[in-house]
């Protein structure tokens, strides 16, 4: 035991925590956008599926990484419009569009790498982000080389993280979004286009979901691969009930549940080696059901959750 | 008469085959008060929305000063300067009042103008006396806080118009008089306001004028509601004379429910202290007091809802041991309760299933696990003919009635199946006069027949009608019994503010 809790105290330990809590904290803000607005998008996993695939291949046809993120955010934005149309525009179940745009974002993810790149042996790869140490700051023992010597999406969710709860909870656009999560009519009648609001907020919710792909297959593996997600999707929908909808909230549940999978993975090199590798891999998930029956009982979703808006009903 | 502020002309609605409104024809002038009367589902709210741009009509045209407009949403009509409190509020709980108010307003540089918002309040609360705390969630309001609101936003928007859709039927009658004063405030400042009521002694207190509908049409108008008389009104409304129910003298029998020292604790809201009731075979007894003194854990224990902490119920001379909704009715209880929507009926269900819901289970309605649709579909049709329910059909959507027909839907469950006690909360809020009337004779039948029924309300008038005997409740304590030839609106009022019973 004393070999891990020597690992955890470890440079290396605390930088790879922030790296595997980054893709979940854009992913869980993303979500919990859109639900804040009344919209549970289980399209995630496919969407971040999809943009890691469409970000690496632009990348790996431009040779530029920004443009691939671009093309990840846009391709995140696209199908955040796509789940708003069925969902929002057309009212249908919030549950089935969102397996639907799953399975459809994956399958295309899928063909589309098939033709672009047909069947390699060896997979294509590309130079990924390399770590941008920020002057002065990474000087900072302990704390430097870990937060601040890392990607650049990386300091990107950094932000995000205060960005949006000041989205929010301070601009008027964040107030439309809770409200119409939690009464479309009151919003309705006070003259905010319930429609409107919630277009923008899956939308914004899809752009986060993309950054999320976009860093799996161009800074953590740079490639991609058909398990670059991996189920990290599903966790953030558990991760936003865990963070009760709020930023700061989610991303402090992004980072527990980061904390516990950088831990198996230690656990897993650390010679603990007569326990089946698939035990350790179970851990973070176990976590993450025992800290959502824990800490949820008392989370309340908004109101006006999975609930399409139509005026003229009562 | 100055110009009218808003206009609306040959306005016609319909929902499927319904038509909720035929080309109806409504002004009002800058200052004055326009009351809007009919029966339930005669369609003033669907005019009303039809106003505040939240319904399209199929025909018609509205006019703000003179000049027509097009209003095809909220926004459209906040911006005409039409402001709605509507029947069911518009507000999130879990958000603040600030919050609330500043929905949809744009902000400063980017965020919510929260000092600029408290300005506005401060400033309305001053010129109506509407006063609210900025930061409490709204949930934390009463009701007739959360009515305040509403006000508020809407004049916080610059409304010109107001329209209150029934407003006082969720206001206790001391909430009355602030409303109305804040009321009497705006029109004298030269806004225009249309109030819903079916409470005709109300509309007669405050309103200029009245526009009368009947089925969907304009059935008449009353130029001089003070000096109308509350029949003549209410002639207009039904088209015939309402003749109010004479209540026998009473044959009182066994008592049929016993409350014996019941208390309860651990939840929210008022609990019961120590209380002890009993109902006769072939009485009314009403629970009299402001709401929010224990009336709602008196009727969650009684209709087996919530057990008690300590003390004894019997129904028919059995004692209740395990309080659960269904030993409760089979021991012969019926109840109606106080929300219509929420624990009354299921309003996404069709009709004829929320009607047989309570007794699914029985010979009646099912046999062998499975449901038999056409006796449910029967009994249905049954009672919609026997209450008048107006609706398209058993099959129609619950959530789609008008409120007294919801209620004549739920009394007409209850009635059915001969309940040796019936309980109900509030049974005639929101119902008009003819529905109430209507209301009021089935409980008195139901009294001659040897139920015994206990009405929980805050309307002494509708007690004081209908009652033999009328407790009053104050902070969770039956306070005093008063029969039925003592009690009088002075003394309920005065045992309702918690000043001591007599004995
Ligand atoms: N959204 C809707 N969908 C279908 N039918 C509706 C809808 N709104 C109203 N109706 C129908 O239109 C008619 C008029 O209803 P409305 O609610 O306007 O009556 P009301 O005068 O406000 O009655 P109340 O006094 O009970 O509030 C009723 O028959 C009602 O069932
Ligand atoms: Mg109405």
């Amino acid at each position: 035991m004393s070999v891990v809790l020597e690992q955890i105290f470890q440079v290396g330990f605390l930088a790879a925590i922030i790296r595997i809590a980054t893709p979940l904290a854009f992913a869980t803000l993303g979500e919990m956008f859109s639900e804040r607005a009344g919209v549970l998008n289980l399209g995630i996993e496919g969407i971040m599926l999809l943009c890691a695939m469409t970000g690496f291949t632009a990348t790996s046809l431009s040779g530029s990484l920004w443009f691939g993120v671009l093309v990840a955010v846009l391709t995140g934005m696209l199908m955040g419009a796509l789940h708003a149309l069925f969902t929002v525009a057309l009212g249908l179940s919030q549950h089935v569009c969102g397996i639907g745009v799953t399975l459809f974002s994956s399958g295309l993810a899928y063909f589309l790498y098939r033709l672009i790149f047909g069947q390699q042996s060896v997979p294509p790869a590309i130079k990924g982000f390399q770590t941008l140490p920020i002057p002065v700051l990474s000087d900072i023992p302990v704390l430097g080389p870990a937060v601040f010597n890392q990607f650049a999406l990386v300091y990107m969710a950094i932000i995000a993280i205060p960005l949006a709860a000041f989205v929010l909870y301070r601009t008027p656009w964040g107030l439309s979004v809770r409200m119409v999560g939690e009464n479309p009519r009151a919003a309705d009648s006070a003259g905010v286009s319930v429609i409107a609001t919630r277009f923008q907020a899956v939308i914004l919710g899809g752009a986060l979901m993309g950054l999320a792909g976009a860093f799996l297959s161009m800074a953590q593996f740079n490639a991609f691969t058909f398990g670059v997600v991996s189920g990290r999707g599903w966790v953030a929908i558990a991760l936003v009930v865990f963070g009760r909808w709020d930023p700061w909230r989610s991303a402090g549940a992004a980072l527990l549940f980061a904390f516990v999978d950088a831990l198996q993975l230690r656990m897993q090199a650390s010679g603990l080696g007569h326990i089946p590798y698939e035990a350790f891999l179970m851990l973070p998930f176990i976590f993450t059901i025992v800290a959502m029956a824990v800490m949820s009982r008392n989370a309340v979703a908004p109101s006006a959750l999975l609930k399409p808006f139509r005026r003229e009903e009562r | 008469m100055p110009a009218p502020l808003i206009e609306m002309r040959g306005i016609t609605k319909s929902f499927g085959a319904v038509k909720a409104n035929e080309a109806v024809d409504l002004s009002v002038a800058p200052g004055e008060i326009l009351g809007l009367l009919g029966e339930n589902g005669a369609g003033k709210t669907t005019l009303m929305n039809v106003l505040f741009g939240a319904y399209a009509p199929d025909a018609g045209e509205i006019l703000v000063q003179g000049q027509p407009v097009r209003i095809t949403s909220s926004a459209d009509a906040l911006a005409a300067g039409i402001g709605m409190v509507h029947q069911h509020f518009h507000l999130a709980p879990r958000l603040t009042v600030l919050e609330n108010l500043l929905i949809g307003i744009p902000g400063k540089s980017g965020r919510i103008d929260r000092a600029g918002g408290l300005a506005r309040l401060a400033e309305i609360g001053r010129q109506h006396g509407l006063t609210l705390d900025p930061d409490l969630p709204v949930s934390a309001l009463s009701v007739g806080e959360q009515q305040r609101l509403e006000i508020v936003k809407a004049l916080f928007r610059g409304a010109r118009l107001l329209i209150l859709d029934e407003p006082t039927a969720v206001l206790a009658p001391s909430e009355v008089d602030g409303l109305f004063s804040a009321l009497r405030s705006m029109a004298a400042q030269g806004l225009g306001i249309i109030f819903i009521s079916h409470k005709l002694n109300e509309v007669r207190a405050l309103t200029h004028r009245c526009t009368v509908l009947r089925h969907g049409r304009v059935a008449g108008r009353v130029d001089d509601p003070a000096n109308t008389t509350s029949a003549a009104m209410a002639q207009l409304m039904c088209g015939h004379e309402i003749v109010p129910p004479a209540r026998g003298p009473s044959t009182p029998g066994a008592d049929v429910l016993t409350l014996d020292g019941i208390s309860t604790s651990k939840h929210a809201g008022t609990v019961l202290r120590d209380v002890s009731l009993a109902v006769r075979a072939g009485e009314i007894l009403g629970i009299a007091g402001v709401s929010g003194n224990g009336q709602r854990a008196l009727a969650e224990v009684i209709s087996g809802v919530r057990a008690p902490d300590a003390g004894r119920m019997t129904i028919a001379g059995q004692t209740v041991s395990r309080f659960s909704p269904r030993e409760v009715q089979a021991l012969g209880l019926g109840r109606i309760p106080e929300d219509r929507m929420t624990t009354g009926l299921v309003t996404n269900l069709p009709l004829a299933d929320s009607m047989v819901l309570p007794r699914i289970g029985t010979a009646a309605f099912s046999a062998k696990g499975l449901l038999k649709p056409d006796a449910i579909r029967a009994f249905a049709e049954e009672q919609i003919k026997a209450y008048d329910i107006r609706c398209p059909g058993p099959m129609t959507r619950a959530g789609a009635l008008s409120g007294g027909n919801l209620q004549k839907a739920l009394l007409a469950r209850e009635l059915a199946f001969d309940p040796k006690v019936l309980i109900v909360s509030q049974p005639t809020r929101g119902l008009d006069i003819g529905a109430a009337r209507f209301i009021h004779e089935k409980f008195l039948d139901m009294r001659a027949k040897g139920c015994g029924i206990i009405v929980i309300g805050e309307d002494l008038e509708e007690l004081l009608v209908l009652c033999d005997r009328i407790a009053v409740m104050y902070e969770g304590r039956i306070v005093d019994t008063l029969g039925s030839a003592e009690a009088t609106i002075a003394r309920l009022g005065l045992l309702m503010t918690g000043a001591e019973g007599h004995s």
